[in-house]
């Protein structure tokens, strides 16, 4: 399989010697037409990567801010396909990677072959589905990745070194460490699980690593960005949509935020 | 012979499984273990019966209903008994067997999900009964039409947290309890209370219930000294009808007749009957049939009972309907009112109204069936629902009915 946008970035990434940042929201949320505008005033604000969420109506993952950003999706019509449309209509004027991200059953029901050739011609660089452990992925992983996506599976501090193995035998691109145990949502601290789950993994794998899971500020961005290769940042940003879903600037303030937790990452780097 | 058990993944054919977020894999690992130790622990199942027998009021009888039979001029009906459980539920049987697993845990605290509070009460007892602290989600609109378990709960020192997301029920109360276990996985017990969810759920919870079905067959055995033909339950997860079903899975002459929700109607969002052409798919940790939209967003549902009002079954039995070794077919809300009606005045016996939908199909296919044996699974009794039974029988709730 060759490199895809995220390997690419992960790369330059490298040799900057800068930790990446990657922004999650829910597509169609406050609306499908404004999504497009949202990751280009992210990617302004110096996100490197999008995690574009494909709602779904149970998601068991999340906690209260994006349980409502995806009932708000799902009121607006938001399925698989036009969040595709939604990534084509970024791909006109942006080479930012993009991930899916979503739960198993939209996805399921979309077919998996289906939406391996249908992602990769919209532009859709990789995928992760939050409720998809590997030992499931197993029938779906072929499809994805003959298509040429990357497949992220998610670590997380209850891992045991054979699970952690496991998952990074399974992920391409990068692997995403989940910070503590819980649901999303912002906290006022790095969980301390963070530096250890960092380095057990380590041990196992030269592929990049993702810290995400209430990270919300710059300053905890700069403890992630210390020791891992991308911060990731969800909640954050789909409660500032919530709170200014109305305002005309909007995409100013998200490209604020997001500029702020990309120096909070990189100031971690330049410490050291 | 047909026989089912999972695979070593927990699959029942292709259903099941485990579809969780990796925080929960190794503590469902952990949580296999601990049950496949003490599923051959001795002293595990000694303590268990005795609680069973002496606690909770195992066997439960078989009983013949003969005016019931009589009137419909038709198969013979026997019913098990069930409802005669403290607590007047199946759910107790599961309950103690996984309170006693989760004590041997060391877990501290115990969380569950409800819909028409008869699980949620079951844990509740139990915690009471072990000392432990104990957390039920519910549904707001379940909260409501189970007012009375509700209370139960919190006179036996639960605390019940009402879940308004959603539709408020069944559904939305256990993605909260999942929520919550994800959070607290380091001293929590989830004690899920169908036979729902990941591996080892499925598979724990009907060993718990597999002696309703153990002493129903030779219980009708002994009555009457040959097999049943149709067993009837109704099913919500699928919890006492996989319990009733199991010990005859090998018996191929033996009918095994779900009951599903059908609600109001056919419509999507009208009913809870699964398997009448839903797709599998995946919800809060398994693969089986659920009722979903076009995009794979879960369908709302509906039932006049709690305990039935979910929009997947229990992956064991997409695997009996798969190969034809079970049927499943629905009742309706009125149907399922009705026999409620019926079996309180020719038996005495005020059904739950999830109960009601197994009887109810009893009654209809009783007629046609001279000189055959059923046997019913009266899963619980219905005291909980004697608001919804005023609500819907307004008549009988006059102040003077002798105007
Ligand atoms: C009396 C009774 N019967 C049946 C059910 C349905 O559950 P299951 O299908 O797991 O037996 C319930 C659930 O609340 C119940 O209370």
């Amino acid at each position: 399989m060759s490199p895809t946008r995220i390997s690419k970035r992960f790369e330059q990434l490298r040799e900057k010697g800068e930790p990446g940042l990657v922004a999650y929201i829910t597509a169609g949320d406050p609306s499908l037409e404004r999504t497009p505008d949202l990751v280009f005033a992210l990617e302004r604000g110096g996100a490197d990567f999008i995690e574009l969420g494909v709602p779904f109506s149970d998601p068991i993952a999340d906690g209260p801010v994006i349980q409502r950003g995806s009932a708000r999706a799902l009121a607006n019509g938001t399925n698989v396909a036009k969040v595709l449309d939604i990534a084509r209509r970024v791909r006109e004027k942006s080479q930012i990677p993009l991930l899916l991200f979503s739960y198993m059953n939209p996805l399921l029901r979309y077919g998996f072959e289906r939406l391996a050739k249908d992602a990769v011609a919209a532009g859709i660089d990789g995928c992760l589905l939050t409720d998809l452990s590997v030992e499931e992925a197993e029938h779906h992983l072929g499809a994805l990745r003959t298509a040429g996506l990357d497949t992220v599976f998610l670590a997380a501090p209850t891992s045991p070194p054979e699970r952690l193995a496991l998952v990074a035998r399974y992920s391409t691109g990068f692997i995403y460490l989940v910070s503590r145990t819980g649901v999303t949502g912002e906290q006022d601290t790095v969980s301390d699980a963070v530096g250890p789950l960092v380095a057990a993994t380590r041990k196992l794998t030269s592929l990049p690593l993702a810290v995400g899971f209430g990270i919300a500020k710059a300053r905890d961005a700069a403890v992630v960005g210390a020791i891992a290769e991308a911060v990731v940042v969800g909640s954050a940003f789909v409660r500032l949509i919530e709170n200014n879903a109305a305002s005309p600037d909007l995409d100013a303030k998200l490209e604020a935020l997001a500029r702020e937790l990309k120096q909070g990452a990189v100031s971690a780097r330049k410490k050291t | 012979m047909i026989t089912s058990q999972p695979d070593a993944h927990g699959h029942f054919g292709p259903y099941g499984g485990r579809y969780v977020p990796e925080v929960l894999m190794n503590p469902l690992e952990e949580l296999e273990q601990a049950y496949i130790a003490a599923r051959k622990d001795p002293t595990f199942q000694a303590e268990l019966n005795d609680l069973l027998a002496n606690y909770a009021g195992r066997p439960t009888p078989l009983y013949y209903a003969k005016r019931l039979s009589t009137n419909l001029d038709g198969a013979e009906i026997y019913i098990k008994r069930e409802d005669l459980l403290h607590t007047g539920a199946h759910k107790i049987n599961n309950c103690l067997g996984q309170v006693l697993l989760a004590r041997r845990m060391g877990k501290k605290r115990i969380i569950a999900e409800t819909g028409a509070g008869q699980h949620g009460v079951a844990t509740a007892t139990v915690c009471a009964l072990f000392g432990l602290k104990c957390r039920v989600y519910m549904g707001e609109e379940d909260m409501r039409r189970q007012r009375l378990n509700v209370f139960r709960m919190r006179l036996l020192g639960a605390e019940v947290v009402g879940v308004g997301t959603g539709s408020k029920t069944l559904k939305d109360a256990i993605s909260e309890a999942m929520r919550d276990w994800v959070t607290n996985v380091a001293d929590t017990y989830y004690l899920l209370g169908s036979a729902l969810g990941s591996h080892p759920y499925p598979l724990m919870v009907r060993d718990f219930h597999s002696c309703i079905g153990i002493e129903a067959r030779e219980q009708i055995l002994k009555a009457t000294g040959r097999l049943p033909d149709s067993i009837f339950a109704c099913v919500g997860g699928g919890s006492n009808a996989i319990g009733i079903f199991h010990a005859f899975i090998g018996d191929a002459s033996v009918k095994l007749i779900g009951i599903e929700a059908g609600g109001r109607g056919p419509e999507l969002g009208e009913h809870a009957a699964r398997m009448t052409g839903s797709l599998p798919g995946v919800l809060q940790g398994a693969y089986s049939y659920l009722l979903q939209d076009a995009d794979g967003q879960v369908a709302l549902t509906h039932s006049i009972s709690a305990g039935l009002d979910y929009a997947m079954i229990g992956p064991e039995h997409a695997w009996l309907a798969d190969r034809g070794r079970a049927e499943y077919v629905n009742c309706s809300d009125a149907e399922a009112l009705d026999a409620a009606c019926v079996l309180s005045r020719t038996e005495g016996l005020i059904p739950a109204l999830e109960s009601s939908h197994a009887v109810a199909e009893a009654i209809k296919q009783a007629p046609g069936a001279k000189g055959q044996i059923f046997i019913v699974s009266l899963s619980g009794r219905g005291d909980k629902d004697i608001d919804i039974y005023r609500e819907n029988l307004k008549d009988l709730d006059e102040p003077d009915t002798h105007k």
